[in-house]
């Protein structure tokens, strides 16, 4: 028993040891890891600077807090959260870069006659206020509300935006962004939120405008479209970065970036 | 002489080096084993180590009795109540009506089923047993939920109705196969003095066949509620996931799928806190594994 447990002690030290130097154990490699939401930008940029450099850029989606927790244990070299840092993160010696900004849309199944809420109607419909349509306007059909869950970066920026945190009575929370849509796409009397770059050629959802606004490059960018967030570079406060990561660092929050943020369907920030 | 004792020495020296190569052996295979042991041990260990802790800094009253779960709230509540009702809720409702389907698939196939038709359900309950189950969510999400919702009349059919539905499919497989291995294991003897005493086939079948394997049919049961506590995936899709108390059209969130639904996004309490759930899943399959164990014991004997 005792040989068993002095084995399992070895075999667990072993592992921890290599889990503790495999983030710098290749310089030419850039890694990130974190928010689900940025798959798409990262992917464009990494596959670009790629091409361009010859230097590998992994990309790991854990999510964003998970990615910014990476980052702060040295397991990655750079962190992608979908959301601002917290003040207790700020305080633990990381630094946030804004790389762009995503809107969230606001859906609804396609033969849903409602085209345009308010941002307290929506709020006031996620927090259990207005139960069913016809008090907006639509079909007499209760409505069914569905969302992220707790600690998705699309959900936080959801409800900081619309000001539920904690309040809202969700009847589904999904783990990912095609989840909600399909979800959505189901049932006639639902409402959901995901990332505009997610829903922006999808048929099977109807993203409503806000405050009359629909959600759009420009109307993001010039901060018209009320329901956006953040997406952000998470990087260590005064660690230097490796070389090949300090490189796809400045190229991707350079202006030669914009043209490719774009194409991933979010509004570049510099 | 001496040709003699030479050969003996020799013979002597093959037998010392077969010992060794049987003793190598041996090692190597004790070896093998214990990669096994140790992985048990090394999560056990791990669960403990990290389970424990958010159990007592929540207080296993407020962590086993409460109602709410919010962790990500400003006052952050961590119950967990609803998850261990839903799950048991949701493993009962597929064992229900699971049960009598597979058991009853299980006497048709082992006793009654001419060979070819046997051949081809039995391949096709393999089929059944093979399918992933992120498929079964996914047909469940496009068809079973909409169903419900349809059928029901309901605003939203994820609820732990469509749960039970996709897991009654999913453990019929385990309940079927083992329990014809079971009923195929009763002895022909004791189904031929039945019929010379004038019992009809189905009486036999009811009253002979299934008393002799009904400790083989009680661990199909069990390994079907083992299946069904432990699927995530395929109940995460359909089962809508906000942390009610259960209702049969209820939106509701499994043990497991509390785990793996917040892990990828959760830190600190949340996150020792979701080990802590996994341990009370990993204690219930526990549990059923050592019933298990009993009645697959007691039918060898």
């Amino acid at each position: 028993m005792k040989k068993i447990i002095a084995l399992g002690l070895t075999a667990l030290m072993a592992v921890s040891v290599l889990t503790g130097c495999g983030g710098n154990s290749e310089p030419q490699k850039v890694t990130t890891d974190g928010s689900t939401s940025m798959e798409e930008v990262i992917g464009v940029l990494g596959e670009a600077f790629q091409n361009d450099s010859g230097i590998e850029v992994t990309y790991n989606p854990t999510g964003s807090s998970s990615g910014i927790q990476a980052v702060q244990e040295g397991r990655c070299d750079i962190g992608l959260s979908s959301r601002a840092l917290k003040e207790e993160e700020k305080s633990a010696g990381l630094a946030g870069t804004v790389l762009a900004y995503d809107g969230i849309a606001i859906i609804v199944h396609p033969e849903n006659p409602i085209a345009d809420l308010s941002l307290e109607t929506i709020a006031k419909i996620y927090t259990g206020e207005i139960t069913n349509w016809s008090e907006v306007g639509g079909n007499d059909a209760e409505i069914v509300l569905i969302g992220r869950e707790a600690g998705s970066g699309t959900r936080d920026g959801f409800e900081s935006i619309t000001g539920t945190e904690e309040a809202c009575q969700y009847r589904q929370e999904l783990t990912s962004t095609g989840d909600v849509i399909t979800a959505v796409s189901q049932n006639p009397d639902a409402i959901g939120y995901a990332s505009v770059s997610a829903v922006a050629d999808k048929d099977n959802v109807k993203a409503i405008t806000v405050d009359g606004v629909a959600a759009n490059e420009a109307t993001i960018k010039d901060g018209s479209y009320v329901v956006q967030r953040p997406f952000v570079l998470v990087t260590k406060d005064g660690e230097e970065l490796s070389e090949a990561a300090q490189k796809f660092f400045d190229f991707i929050t350079s202006a030669d970036a914009n043209e490719l943020i774009a194409s991933a369907g979010v509004v570049s920030a510099n | 002489m001496k040709q003699s004792v030479k050969s003996e020495a020799y013979a002597q020296q093959r037998m010392k080096s077969k010992q060794r190569m049987e003793r190598i052996i041996h090692g190597v295979f004790l070896l093998l084993g214990l990669i096994t042991v140790g992985c048990v041990l090394l999560i056990t260990l791990y669960l403990v180590i990290s389970g424990l802790p958010a159990i007592v800094e929540i207080g296993p009253v407020d962590f086993f009795l409460g109602q709410e779960w919010a962790p990500t709230a400003g006052e952050p509540s961590y119950g967990i109540l609803p998850f261990i009702l839903s799950s048991v809720a949701g493993t009962a409702g597929a064992i229900l009506l699971g049960v009598p389907i597979g058991f009853m698939t299980a006497v048709f196939l082992s006793k009654m089923a001419p060979s070819r038709l046997k051949d081809v359900m039995e391949g096709a309950v393999s089929l059944l047993a093979g399918i992933p189950s992120v498929v079964y969510g996914l047909v469940g999400m496009m068809v079973l939920v909409p169903g419900i919702r349809k059928l029901f009349n309901v605003p939203d059919g994820a609820s732990l109705l469509a749960a039970i539905v996709v897991l009654t499919v999913m453990i019929l497989p385990s309940i079927i196969k083992m329990s014809v291995t079971a009923l195929d294991a009763v002895p022909r003897e004791y189904e031929d003095a039945s019929l010379a005493l004038g019992a009809t086939a189905v009486e036999t079948y009811f009253r002979v066949s299934v008393p002799a394997a009904r400790s083989g049919i009680a661990a199909a049961v069990v390994l079907g509620v083992g299946r069904a506590i432990g699927e995530a995936m395929a109940v995460m899709m359909v089962a809508g996931n906000a942390p009610n108390m259960p209702g049969l059209f209820e939106s509701v969130r499994f043990l497991t799928t509390a785990v793996a639904s917040e892990m990828a996004y959760s830190s600190g309490l949340q996150r020792q806190a979701l080990f802590s759930i996994a341990l009370v899943l990993f204690l219930f399959i526990m549990l059923i594994n050592a019933t298990l164990n009993f009645f697959l014991k007691r039918e060898k004997e």
